[in-house]
């Protein structure tokens, strides 16, 4: 099925500001190679006799009372993304194709709705009751329905078809660009129809093999796949509800129940889920998507439903039933295998599963950026030794760390570093620390270890340094450099001992 | 010592849970140890931060052992005391694989987040790292770590900086300051504490200097560690509990 949107920008300013009898034509005007010309109209507009493409002088001399406003593509892209994700409720695979159009597959999808004509019925009347000039078309392929949406509104295509369907449409109606709909216009093929009628050969040697797969897929011989707006879950499930619900009991309820349908579905093919998504569709047209992760393979309902709940808890913006959900839906966004637990090591295995839990919930509430396990990296400049990663994603990798510090030794690394390390001053006889306003005695010291940083990344390496573990009178213990290459030489506190 | 609140703790009827911090002196002194299901504060004074952070991290191995530690901090946190540093926490004998660091964006979130992470009994410990006095962390909350640590027996330590102590529901209070390495040692450097015990609720405060040592993950006495500078154990009447 295709929907187009002849008039998206528009239609989009008018929504806002229920337009009054009489308000002056609604044009959008973009800048074109230097000259503002018109890049959508609005009905009223229309009637006058404007059209895109125009130069906005002469629509101005032609309709002085116009109302222009500048375009924004952004907005209209926002605005056809939120009827992309309106339309997911009919089918999970829907293209859009910017700046007018969308694409629904509903194959295998229609007969939920009553059918094609009924489906098509619903679509068209709900977004048109909403203040939107869509057409609509439902056929065999993508081009096809694509064309009818244009040429010939609410028209529904019979399989095998098509063609008889195209045949008096113009020759624009392949959407090919205006060098070939222009040559095709010189060689006297002005309509589908006409242009079908030819040999093949004579198409591809005019016109090219491309338009020759064009002028196929019009006519329904040859299809080729829509490509869907977020890529298509493998399991999903969606529970529709007669009545739309508001309270957070039914709304919690049905989303265990689908979560633990879920589940079963997961055991039964042997996997579990990583990463689950909760989508919202309100009954005003809204829709809401709420993500969880997991650190592991899961598929405990129970567990499901507790790390929503955190995240539902934790969003900033909360979930606004405003006049009901009428449809929920889960979908596993992500899915691996089911990792058996070795047996025998029952405590274990437990633990494990307790301290993953404790990450997904944690990364749930907080964002999954917040909890963090350290990794080691392959480096000797000493702030980047580890690196931080999301602890969903460190599981089970068993690290080696260099052992730095001789048994029986005093540690050669700080517990806490300093990040950027923090100029300070050293002044010898006696020799003393100026740091963060306070001056510290030195009383003992040792160094230099010299760390060169990686010089073969050039420029921005940085010089080498000069590491120097010192305490003070106090007892505190501080590890300092000195950056020798610019003169004078710079000292800093880079980290602190126990 | 008498308490200024009478709060029964769930922690006094479950007995046996005592864990050794090293030195014979300190944990005579202490009646074995330290409880694991229990909460016990460190506060750092400005300026010795870094050695309270060693000496909770201490507390946490000898109370936790190998299992993983639960690491809460304020988001910033590693701009005024500095961040972890893994290599460090390797050479001080932790292994940086056991950490999980959290960043919290509030001391409330930093409390929640405690309560979640001291019910979860496969943890060797929660660390919470909170500078200054936030409202939220009153008598309530502590009592609420308390009851939490106990019911799993998961070892809540509170690392307060800037901060003076105040009431709370916590089995101990140490007040850690760096200590300064004995001046004839040839290797000087190794993590020292000078200790105050200001505040137990079963029984007499003092005063130490424990040495950690990095190879056996327990305290020392400086004395038997260094063979120097030998305090011997205070038995004070702190004025702040």
């Amino acid at each position: 099925m295709a929907l187009w949107f002849a008039r998206l920008a528009t239609d989009r300013l008018q929504r806002r500001e229920a337009a009054a009898p009489g308000a002056p034509p609604l044009v959008v005007a973009a800048r074109e190679k230097n000259a503002l010309r018109l890049a959508a109209v609005d009905a009223a507009a229309a009637r006058l006799g404007l059209m895109p493409g125009q130069a906005l002088a002469n629509a101005r001399a032609m309709v002085p009372e116009l109302r222009v406003v500048p375009q924004d593509i952004a907005a209209d892209d926002a605005l056809l993304m939120r009827l992309a994700a309106w339309c997911d409720r009919f089918t999970p695979l829907v293209a859009v194709e910017a700046p007018q159009g969308l694409l629904l597959d509903v194959s295998g999808a229609a007969h939920l709705f009553g059918g094609e004509a009924a489906l098509l019925g619903h679509i068209l009347a709900s977004l048109r009751a909403t203040g939107f000039g869509v057409q609509g078309a439902i056929a065999g392929t993508a081009r096809a329905a694509r064309a009818l949406a244009r040429h010939k509104d609410g028209c529904i295509v019979p399989p095998g078809e098509e063609r008889a369907a195209i045949s008096c449409l113009p020759i624009e109606a392949l959407a090919l660009d205006a060098v070939v709909t222009h040559a095709f216009r010189r060689a006297g093929l002005k309509t589908l129809a006409q242009a079908a009628g030819r040999k093949r050969a004579e198409i591809t040697a005019r016109f090219g093999a491309g338009t020759l797969a064009a002028l196929d897929e019009i006519c329904g011989m040859e299809a080729s796949p829509i490509s869907p707006r977020p890529p298509q879950p493998d399991y999903w499930l969606a529970q529709n509800f007669a009545v739309p619900v508001i309270t957070q009991e039914v709304i919690r309820a049905s989303l265990l129940g689908l979560a633990q349908k879920l589940c079963a579905w997961l055991e039964q093919d042997g996997a579990g889920a990583r990463q689950v998504a909760a989508s919202f569709f309100r009954a005003d047209g809204a829709t809401r998507r709420i993500g969880i992760e997991t650190a592991g393979p899961t598929r405990e309902a129970q567990m499901l439903d507790r790390l929503f709940q955190e995240r539902l808890a934790a969003l900033a913006d909360p979930l606004d039933p405003g006049f009901g959900f009428d449809l929920i839906r889960l979908h596993a966004t992500r899915v691996e295998r089911w990792r058996e637990e070795r047996a025998g090591l029952e405590e274990d295995a437990r633990a494990e599963g307790d301290i993953r839990f404790l990450i997904d919930q944690l990364s749930a509430r907080f964002g999954r950026g917040k909890l963090l396990r350290l990794e080691p990296q392959d480096t000797h400049v000493p702030e980047q030794a580890w690196r931080s990663t999301p602890a969903q994603e460190a599981q089970g990798l068993p690290a080696t760390w260099p052992d730095l510090r001789a048994a029986g030794e005093a540690p050669c690394r700080p517990l806490r570093l300093l990040a950027p390390p923090e100029l300070a001053e050293v002044m010898q006889e006696p020799l003393r620390l100026t740091w963060r306003r306070a001056v510290h005695r030195l009383r003992q010291w040792e160094g230099p270890e010299r760390i060169a940083l990686e010089w073969w990344r050039g420029a921005d390496a940085g010089a080498a340094r000069d590491y120097y573990r010192a305490e003070d009178d106090d007892g505190r213990r501080f590890w300092l450099f000195c950056e020798a290459a610019p003169e004078p030489a710079r000292w800093f506190v880079h980290g602190l001992f126990a | 010592m008498p308490s200024s609140f009478d709060i029964p703790t769930q922690s006094l009827a479950a007995p046996g849970a005592r864990l050794a911090l090293g030195p014979a002196g300190l944990d005579g002194f202490l009646g074995g140890g330290l409880r694991r299901g229990a909460l016990h504060e460190v506060f750092g004074p400005a300026g010795h931060e870094a050695a309270a952070t060693g000496f909770a991290l201490g507390l946490a191995c000898r109370l936790g052992g190998a299992r993983p530690l639960l690491w809460i901090r304020q988001d910033f946190s590693a701009r005024e005391f500095g961040a972890p540093c893994a290599t460090g926490l390797k050479d001080f004998g932790i292994d940086p694989a056991r950490l999980l660091l959290l960043h919290a964006a509030s001391a409330e979130e930093a409390l929640r987040a405690a309560g979640d992470g001291l019910r979860c009994g496969a943890l060797g410990g929660v660390i919470i790292e909170l500078a200054g006095t936030p409202k939220i962390l009153d008598l309530t909350a502590s009592r609420r770590l308390v009851l939490a640590s106990a019911q799993r027996q998961v070892p809540a330590l509170l690392l307060r900086f800037n901060a003076p102590p105040e009431a709370s529901a916590a089995e101990t209070r140490w007040l850690a300051r760096a200590a300064a390495s004995a001046r004839s040692d040839e290797d000087w450097g190794q993590p020292v504490f000078d200790v105050s015990l200001i505040r137990n609720r079963q029984g007499r405060t003092g005063q130490w200097v424990v040495a950690w040592s990095c190879d056996d993950g327990c305290f020392k006495d400086q004395a038997a560690a260094f063979g120097a500078v030998v305090c011997p154990a205070g038995d004070r009447q702190a004025a702040a509990a």
